[in-house]
């Protein structure tokens, strides 16, 4: 069975620049000095510690546990020492830091124990997703949504079509390529054992036209019950809604998410981690990465999580040169950081080092349009620089800002070279955060309101209790104030006595 | 005759704009609920009205000027300026200074549970019993800074909110003395 190809609207054709890293073999990279584990390294809520600082730990112990549904727990990648639970700077476009556990490999790299299964089938698919949750899968193509949501999504709604992205659009990247070419195996197996867990009744297993070697590795081990697709080169084709479109020509809505049409997207690496949490029972703790662009030996890397960015690029001859930038991340949505000192973490995907990136100033916007060609999302992107730059926000949401994907294509086409894409992102910035200030607002003009309205209530019925005892003792109360008068008056009349005839002693 | 038509007519006119003035028209409630939803909500009564809708009253029936909250700052004034149809001006700074949004935080070592904070709380952000320690509901709490002056022993200070990309978070170390 031959599956039609659908094209999606826009793209870019880009020099993919993956020869530099994708034929050498891939390094295990050396115990670095410090681990650091960022709380958060997934979309949803930071995980919770469960040590504390001078505690040992042995590689892919629980170190902090879920909070909430969408988290995800976090292991050790190496057996040490904790030796601080603090603030350190993370992969993050504002540079922020933010609470990290941090290890002293003691060097032995000894396991924890580990339990695993050898036959996934033999457990049901709501246990295999709770295996997969414990294991601490959280989407390693970028965006780092935890792979549990996305199965529970699955198993409650039929799944018509899982879908296995090893499209690896961004240029320089080629993370993926690697891990398929030495671990084929492990996607495939991965893929059905996701199958499995969400009873998904097909299996298709996306990659680009430009990985050959990892096609034919993937050909040789798959049988009928799982579609290879072989798609052309055109950025940004790893992108979830492209991606589904090409497939199967369908849309996904603005809003609507892919599991309301049948459809549930996992990353190829997502998948090889999911199947060895489970068959070998290691939780996720480290994975490929890509160290490519201006170092002497550009390469991919098996990385231990945590491991600073700095030892990484150092096992592929980086040196620091005057004006280069290091991107996490593709050169078309990865973030530029100011210096190596954060951890590679589960999104982590590459680490570029370049000096040719965009430095010619900003031109005014001349409306030739050719954003509007290239936009994969068939947004305007014109009018939505317009009033980002206006800040009418009202304006950017009915213009769909927030089915941006944030790819980037309207900024590399820009003549004027308007960096389109920084200001979208800006702008959804604010507008989630306004929105965030608005509900707490409302929140606490709620609690503000009801609190008043207790205090009045309160107040009513205590005036409501005198009223009623002064109805019951009205004439006792009478007489109580006139004895009580009575009391002051002989007493102020003793008193004054009194004082007359100290007067008169006197 | 014409007298007591007069006098008639005076009282109609009269009666009218005493019941005017006593409650305020739909459209002028409208406004106020305009108003109101762009004021923060802190209920800090920095703006020397007893919470946020009242100072919307205030402004609504000129009473108050639009630069009055604190916390709201510039973005507050603006926003106000922009609805209202007035000329945008600094914060008054005898109403106080803007700044970051803050956190209440209770040291419960030091508490002793003398309940004064939770009845200064204008938005029962805090929970606790007499003699029990009280802690404060972080989400809840507006940072109108209330709490702070009743407390005897000193135990609450106010924390720099900390609110960036997607995290959240309290940062210990940019305490503030209250």
């Amino acid at each position: 069975m031959t599956r039609e190809l659908h094209p999606f609207p826009g793209g870019l054709q880009i020099p993919p620049h993956k020869e530099l890293s994708n034929a050498k073999k891939s390094l295990i990279t050396p115990l670095p000095d410090s681990i650091i584990l960022p709380l958060q390294q997934h979309i949803g809520t930071p995980a919770v510690p469960l040590v504390k600082s001078g505690d040992k730990v042995l590689k892919g112990q629980l170190i902090a546990r879920a909070n909430g549904y969408v988290s995800v727990p976090l292991h050790a990648s190496t057996s040490g020492k904790i030796i601080d639970i603090g603030n350190y700077t993370v992969p993050d476009p504002l540079g922020l830091k933010a609470p990290c556990i941090v290890i002293e490999p003691d060097g032995d790299d000894v396991w924890f124990e580990i339990k695993p299964t050898h036959d996934y089938t033999s457990i049901e698919p709501q246990a295999l997703q709770d295996v997969i949750r414990e294991a601490g899968i959280a989407g390693l193509g970028g965006a780092g949504f935890p792979a549990h949501v996305k199965l529970r999504e699955g198993t409650e709604s039929a799944v018509d079509t899982l879908i296995i992205n090893a499209v690896e659009c961004e240029p320089f990247i080629s993370c993926d390529d690697r891990l398929i070419r030495e671990k084929p195996g492990y996607v495939i197996n991965g893929a059905r054992m996701i199958r499995h867990a969400i009873q998904a009744k097909h299996c298709v297993i996306a990659l680009e036209a430009d990985m050959p070697e990892a096609y034919a590795a993937l050909k040789e081990l798959i049988d009928d019950d799982i579609e290879l697709i072989q798609l052309p080169a055109k950025y940004p084709q790893g992108g979830e809604r492209q991606l589904i479109l090409a497939l199967t020509g369908k849309e996904v809505p603005s809003g609507g998410l892919p599991i309301h049409m049948g459809i549930v997207m996992h990353n190829a690496a997502t998948a090889a981690a999911a199947f060895r949490a489970v068959t070998r029972g290691e939780p996720l703790i480290s994975r490929y990465i890509t160290v490519s662009g201006e170092v002497n030996d550009p390469r991919n890397l098996q990385v231990l999580l945590g491991t600073p960015v700095k030892h990484c690029a150092d096992q592929c001859g980086y040196e620091e040169k005057e004006g280069q930038v290091i991107i996490l991340g593709g050169p078309m949505m990865g973030m530029f950081v100011n210096n190596m000192h954060m951890p590679v973490i589960k999104t982590t995907n590459c680490v570029l080092v370049t000096s040719t990136y965009n430095q010619s100033p900003e031109m005014p916007c001349i409306r030739c349009g050719q954003c509007v060609d290239v936009c994969p999302a068939e947004l305007l992107p014109q009018q939505l620089y317009w009033h980002a730059h206006a800040k009418n926000y009202d304006r950017l949401r009915k213009y769909h800002l927030f089915d941006c994907i944030e790819c980037g294509c309207c900024s590399y086409v820009c003549p004027s070279n308007i960096q389109l894409v920084q200001y979208y992102r800006k702008a959804k910035r604010q507008i989630t955060q306004d929105e965030r200030t608005r509900l707490s607002a409302d929140h606490a003009r709620e609690r503000f309101m009801s609190r008043n309205q207790r205090l009045a209530r309160e107040e009513q019925s205590h005036h409501n209790d005198l009223l009623a005892e002064s109805d019951i003792d009205e004439k006792d109360k009478q007489a109580f104030i006139q004895a009580a008068v009575e009391r002051t008056r002989t007493k102020r009349a003793q008193l004054s006595n009194h004082e007359n005839a100290n007067d008169d002693e006197k | 005759m014409t007298g007591i038509l007069i006098l008639l007519a005076l009282t109609v006119v009269i009666s009218v704009m005493l019941y005017n003035s006593r409650s305020a028209t739909p459209e002028q409630e409208k406004l106020v609920d305009t108003v109101d939803a762009l004021l923060p909500q802190t209920q800090c009564g920095k703006c020397g009205y007893p919470g946020c809708k009242p100072y919307a009253e205030a402004i609504v029936s000129n009473r108050a000027d639009i630069n009055q909250c604190p916390p709201g700052g510039r973005n507050t004034i603006r926003q106000l300026a922009n609805l209202l149809g007035r000329e945008i001006k600094d914060l008054n700074p005898a109403h106080g200074k803007a700044g970051p949004k803050m956190i209440a935080f209770i040291d419960e070592d030091i508490c002793i549970g003398c309940v004064k904070c939770i009845q200064a709380c204008p938005v029962d952000a805090i929970v606790g019993a007499p003699k029990q320690m009280h802690t404060v509901i972080t989400q809840a709490c507006t940072g109108c800074e209330l709490c702070v002056a009743p407390c005897p022993v000193d135990c609450i200070s106010m924390l720099v909110f900390v609110q960036g990309g997607r995290r959240v978070k309290l940062d210990p170390v940019m305490r503030t003395s209250p």
